[in-house]
């Protein structure tokens, strides 16, 4: 048969876009937010004040911000703290924390397993059976129903 | 599986377009009509008790209001104009509305105009954003609570001037129009799968897909306390007592939740089944193996559920005592099991359990 001579372009357009109904979120001014503190963190880790860490780096989550780069930054150093953890401590790690804390680590964690790099899998499992014995079943469906994540 | 309970009869919709009354007979339910009028699914049902009728929406985005004409239930149209599934249905307290939410991302609430002899509605439009998945009424015949899919908790005003006279002032504002929005939630995410009021009418509790509960306290401003529960989303939120909530959803069993207005705090109750422990039964090899070959595990746990309910809650229904002092609910699910539990009973049976 004859190819298709005239433009097929339109198969390639987001018709979403145009729908006059489409939900679109609230705005909720993420511009100002930076993230957990790169040096207050770095400075706990290397003091070997770990739950101290842990709280530094769940502190000013990048949840409303649409900058794709502050999001990539804070979950590398959560990454960073998870992983210097000892298994034994990571018990303690998650009890540390309050029921928001919970909740939000867990976002930390499903954000972690979409990007595994060598042995970060392992660890965010060992910190996922901790967190999901803390905070239930009802915490991963936060994480999965919350429409502005870390 | 929807279903409306009066004290002898029920009337429900095995998921087809038919609904199904029964009548209680001893201690069991007898079949005794078939109403077949829905082209689609029925998606909602509500037996008004004073008027006695019936009004059911379905998939085929209309209503009927059925009345008894002897012993025969006959329909009668509802032009809800929406152009999307009716989702859910309400009788308002008088009977003389009732709300219906739709996929139209609207709710029609419709009155009887007598001098046309037919049902007329007015939609409620603004600021609904998508599917409304409930609706609960206040007492005072005005207030309509309304979930819906865009993830908020809605108080509409419902004032329909042809049938009632101006509405006294309210914890929730007191300049009631048509279609105004007196109440809208905040600090919870997912869609809103169940919304109830309070018996006074001061609170309303709402279920959302995000695992969480939450009361919120009419006044100058509105207070919203919020639990965010361990469990699988909840379907389904009643008021038992002014202060005590009972809910239910994918976990398959009821569980309490109690609100003290002093403190500001919404803390879990606890769950409402407690399954007798069956007795543990040991396995035999071929058992294990058996296990091993199916399921990958020799693990003696078996994969049922212990609770009543075999599958997700999707309705609670007070039967006796109202929302302020009910004594006997009634759970329906997708199991499509009906189950009918005892206030007092509950309390006596389990020890921490507190209903305030």
């Amino acid at each position: 048969m004859s190819k298709n001579t005239v433009s097929d372009r339109f198969r390639k357009v987001d018709v979403d876009e145009y729908d006059e109904n489409k939900f679109v979120d609230e705005e909720d001014g993420g511009e100002n937010q930076l993230g957990p503190d790169e040096a207050e963190v770095d400075s706990l880790i290397r003091q070997g004040n770990l739950m101290g860490a842990l709280q530094a780096v769940l502190k000013n989550p990048p949840i409303n911000t649409k900058n794709q780069n502050v999001k990539d930054r804070a979950e590398g150093l959560v990454l960073k703290v998870l992983s210097s953890f000892k298994a034994s401590d990571i018990e303690k790690g998650v009890q540390s924390l309050d029921k928001n804390g919970v909740d939000l680590l867990m976002k930390y964690i499903y954000k972690g397993f979409e990007r595994p790099s060598e042995n970060s899998s392992a660890i965010l499992l060992q910190w996922h059976e901790k967190a999901l014995s803390a905070g239930g079943v009802g915490c991963i469906v936060r994480v999965l129903t919350a429409r502005k994540t870390v | 599986m929807h279903f409306v309970q009066m004290k002898t009869k029920i009337a429900l919709c095995p998921n087809n377009h038919d609904v199904h009354i029964y009548k209680k007979e001893g201690n069991g339910w007898t079949k005794t009509q078939v109403l077949k009028e829905h082209n689609g699914q029925v998606t909602g049902i509500d037996w008004a008790p004073e008027s006695n009728r019936i009004v059911t929406c379905g998939t085929d985005r209309n209503a009927y209001v059925w009345t008894l004409k002897g012993d025969v239930w006959k329909p009668t149209l509802v032009i809800l104009r929406i152009n999307r599934a009716a989702r859910c249905v309400k009788w308002s307290p008088k009977e003389n509305k009732f709300a219906v939410g739709s996929g139209s991302r609207l709710i029609s609430v419709c009155y009887f105009e007598q001098e046309n002899d037919w049902w007329v509605c007015k939609h409620i439009k603004k600021p609904i954003r998508s599917t409304i998945l409930c609706l609960d009424w206040h007492p005072n015949n005005i207030l309509l609570a309304a979930g819906s899919c865009d993830f908020k908790c809605r108080i509409f005003s419902a004032y329909i001037k042809e049938v009632e006279e101006k509405p006294a002032p309210t914890p929730w504002g007191s300049k009631m129009p048509f279609g105004e929005v007196m109440f809208e939630s905040t600090g919870t995410a997912g869609w809103v799968h169940g919304v109830c009021f309070s018996e006074s009418g001061n609170r309303v509790a709402w279920a959302s897909h995000d695992s969480t509960v939450a009361v919120a306290e009419g006044g100058k401003t509105a207070v919203i306390t919020s639990l965010s529960s361990e469990t699988l989303p909840l379907l389904c939120v009643t008021f038992i007592t002014e202060n005590s909530l009972v809910a239910a959803g994918h976990d398959c069993y009821p569980a309490l939740f109690v609100y003290d207005g002093e403190k500001g705090t919404l803390t879990f109750g606890g769950k409402l089944d407690v399954p007798k422990q069956s007795a543990q039964k040991g396995l035999t090899a071929r058992e294990r193996f058996q296990n091993l070959d199916k399921k990958a595990t020799s693990d003696t746990k078996e994969a049922v559920l212990e609770s009543l309910h075999k599958n997700s809650i999707s309705q609670i229904s007070i039967l006796q005592g109202g929302k302020a002092k009910c004594a006997k609910f009634c759970t329906t699910g997708m199991d499509g099991g009906m189950a009918i539990w005892d206030v007092k009973t509950l309390e006596s049976a389990m020890k921490d359990l507190k209903i305030v």
